[in-house]
This record gives structure tokens, C-alpha cells and sequence, in this order.
């Protein structure tokens, strides 16, 4: 029998991102279509940046971990409209990146508080960080620089 | 071809050629910045443009219909096939000359990626919606450095006045407008270049006078980039360090 789309959505919520691995590929908003056609399992993932090397990770991890399922017939179908937003984070994985030191995004453009601390008075360092999706912070209560999940 | 797919294909080559011969400038400083963050931050825009250039690339090999994909584009092609602009071949020169060259290219993408979102052609409006979102950080970062350096001090400022100078006479070229951008005008898929212009310069006026630096009054733009008719040296160069690895082993992958 075929696993329905929400009990693949829940084998893939187990799949880690490579450069957050807190976090899952489901949690990151990236998954935007499981359908299946026949006896073929269509997926649809969107990228974070255009040149995220992640990428193609996380589409390996994807199909890797569904072989395992015994799934053997994935497309998987790279989906770049409607462009990836930090919207799409879900509620679980904003709370396991401040957990993890990295401050989830905010509409603002700007972490709220110093995710070791939880002090608010911060300054920017770079706008750019050491993966495409972040900006490097600094809190000046505690002095420790974080990562800031950039929102786009 | 149809004629139609060949100018369609030649306006997608454009737009990739330009983020891919400046994605890889831009990841020349890798390891050579003057501060460790903005080494990260030329190499996180590097790539960027090098993942804008496989949507561009791969979208104009779907259209060319040939079977060629963004790699035997960026890897196979030779100098005279490049439709990139004279801007994005220049060397980079010193880190204030690097960066006022982004924001040259920046301010134009940003503008040109806007008109795109509403491009008749689906695929076009979907990249350009794409690649907007990290235009966006671009140009905010590259204008706040050239406002940073341009009013800076006294030996930041001459360098960033020398920079302009040098490079204002290749701005002319994205402006261009010829039988290619026509029918793209005409399909409803792209803008005329020249009506950017308007908005360009009033964006560009309102930054360089913050920092303080003067335009000059010189009009003459050098051209042969974007047609493919005359290349810079510079390309060349470019490419056989850019293409060395596909050439010498063909097909080689990792």
C-alpha cells in the first residue's frame, strides 16, 4: 500500500538540514508538494538561496531516506515559485534554532533578543554569516556574537 | 531556432552571462577580503549569482532545446558566445573599486529583476522573483559601503572617486537597447533597458551624493558585451581559468 503524503511529510520531518541539522528539512519550509502519480512519489522542493550547496544535499538526504522506507520511485521536482520565505519555518524549528544559538528571523529585519542571553541590546556585524541564510550578530550585554536566521 | 526562442534564448543568456562572469570576479577575493566578514560577505554573494546563473543558464538551454544544460553553457562556450557586459569582466581592482562595481551592477539588477516579476513569460518572472529577494541584500550592502568608503576618509574617498571614474564609462551598456530586447518588449517579457535609465540614475544620484562622490559628466559608453561583437580582454582571461577543469577532463564531476 501506498504511504499517504502526511505519513511521507512525517518520515521526512526526521530528514536534518546539512548545515542546521536541528532543524528538518520540513521544518525549514522547504517541502512544498508531496503527491503521488500512479505508483511514481512527486516531490516538490523549493530552494533556500539560488546557490545554496545545500541543495542538492538535502535532495539526496530526501531520496536516501525514503529508499529506506522502501520507496523506490521519487521524482523530485526543484519548485522555485512561489519564492522560499522564512514564513515557512514552522514554530518547531524557530524554536529549536534559538535553542541551537541561532536567533529564528523576525519581520523587523532584526534578531529580538541574544539567543544565549536574552538580552536586547544588539548590534549587526555582517549582514552575511557563514551560511547564505545568515547574518552575523553581536550582543553587547553578554558580548557573545550569534548567528541571525536572516528574513527574506 | 525560431526566431522568437532565438531571441528569447539570447536575452537568457544575457542575464546569466552577467551573473556568472561577476559570481565568479567576486569569488577571486575568497580569502583575500580585507576582514574576515567581508570575505564572507563577497563569497556569499558570489554565490548567490553563481545560483542566479543556473537559473538563467538552465532556462536558456531548456529554450535553446539543444539538450544543453547551465554547465555546458558556463563550461563549453567560448568568449564570442559570452553576452555579458564590458562592467562585469573588468578586474576587480582594489576592494573600494570591487564594490562600487557591485553596486553599479546591483542598482541595475534590482531595477531590471523588479520589471521581470511581471514578465509574461512565467519561468522569466519566477527567477526574477527569486533572485530579487537576494538582490535586495546586495545592493542594500553595496551601497552602504560605498557610502561607507565614498565618505570615509580622505584616502578612501580619492579611491572611490578614481573607481567611479573608471567605471562610469562601462554603466552605459546595460542601457543599451537593440532588435533583441525589441522583441522581447514586444512578447511582454522584458523591458526596453533604456526605461530603467529614469530610475537608475535617480537611485545611483541619491547614493553616490551621500557619499559624497561626483558622476562625471562624461556620456561616452563603451559597448560589445551584451552583443557579443567585441569582448574585453579581460574575458578571455576569465574564462581559461573558469573552464580549465571541463576542458582538460571532459565531463569530470564530483
Amino acid at each position: 500500500m501506498r504511504p499517504s503524503p502526511d505519513q511521507i511529510r512525517d518520515w521526512l520531518d526526521a530528514v536534518p538540514d546539512p548545515e542546521i541539522p536541528v532543524i528538518s528539512v520540513v521544518d525549514l519550509g522547504i517541502v512544498r508538494d508531496i503527491h503521488w502519480e500512479d505508483d511514481t512519489l512527486n516531490i516538490a522542493i523549493t530552494p533556500t538561496y539560488s546557490g545554496c550547496p545545500a541543495t542538492s544535499v538535502i535532495a539526496m538526504d530526501i531520496e536516501t531516506a525514503l529508499h529506506e522506507k522502501g520507496l523506490d520511485k521519487i521524482v523530485l521536482k526543484q519548485q522555485i515559485s512561489p519564492a522560499w520565505s522564512t514564513d515557512w519555518l514552522s514554530e518547531k524549528g524557530r524554536a529549536k534554532l534559538e535553542d541551537y544559538g541561532i536567533a529564528p528571523p523576525q519581520a523587523a529585519g532584526g534578531p529580538a533578543r541574544c539567543p544565549n542571553c536574552s538580552g536586547t541590546s544588539l548590534e549587526k556585524v555582517s549582514q552575511f554569516g557563514s551560511t547564505p541564510c545568515k547574518a552575523l550578530w553581536r550582543c553587547t550585554e553578554c558580548l557573545e556574537p550569534f548567528d541571525y536566521f536572516k528574513c527574506i | 531556432m525560431p526566431k522568437q526562442d532565438e531571441a528569447l534564448f539570447q536575452f537568457l543568456l544575457r542575464m546569466g552571462d552577467n551573473t556568472l562572469v561577476l559570481g565568479h570576479r567576486v569569488s577571486e577575493w575568497c580569502g583575500h577580503s580585507p576582514v574576515l566578514e567581508e570575505d564572507i560577505a563577497l563569497a556569499n554573494t558570489a554565490l548567490d549569482l553563481i545560483g542566479q546563473t543556473q537559473f538563467w543558464l538552465g532556462l536558456a538551454g531548456e529554450v535553446e532545446g539543444k539538450g544543453r544544460s547551465a554547465d555546458d553553457l558556463a563550461f563549453l562556450r567560448d568568449v564570442w558566445d559570452f553576452r555579458s557586459i564590458l562592467l562585469v569582466e573588468l578586474p576587480n581592482g582594489d576592494f573600494g573599486q570591487t564594490l562600487m562595481r557591485q553596486f553599479l551592477f546591483d542598482a541595475w539588477q534590482s531595477i531590471m529583476l523588479g520589471r521581470l516579476m511581471s514578465s509574461s513569460e512565467k519561468r522569466v518572472a519566477d527567477i526574477a522573483e527569486k533572485a530579487s529577494k537576494e538582490v535586495a541584500y546586495h545592493v542594500e550592502r553595496s551601497a552602504g559601503t560605498v557610502v561607507g568608503l565614498g565618505d570615509g576618509t580622505e584616502e578612501s574617498h580619492e579611491r572611490m572617486q578614481a573607481a567611479l571614474q573608471h567605471l562610469w564609462p562601462y554603466v552605459g551598456e546595460m542601457f543599451m537597447s537593440d532588435d533583441i530586447d525589441a522583441e522581447m518588449v514586444k512578447r511582454g517579457i522584458a523591458p526596453d533597458p533604456a526605461s530603467l535609465r529614469e530610475e537608475y540614475d535617480a537611485l545611483v544620484g541619491r547614493v553616490l551624493s551621500e557619499a559624497t562622490l561626483t558622476i562625471p559628466d562624461d556620456p561616452f559608453a563603451h559597448k560589445g558585451g551584451r552583443t557579443g561583437k567585441q569582448h574585453s580582454e579581460h574575458l578571455g582571461h576569465i574564462l581559461t581559468q573558469m573552464q580549465w577543469l571541463q576542458r582538460a577532463y571532459p565531463g569530470a564531476n564530483w
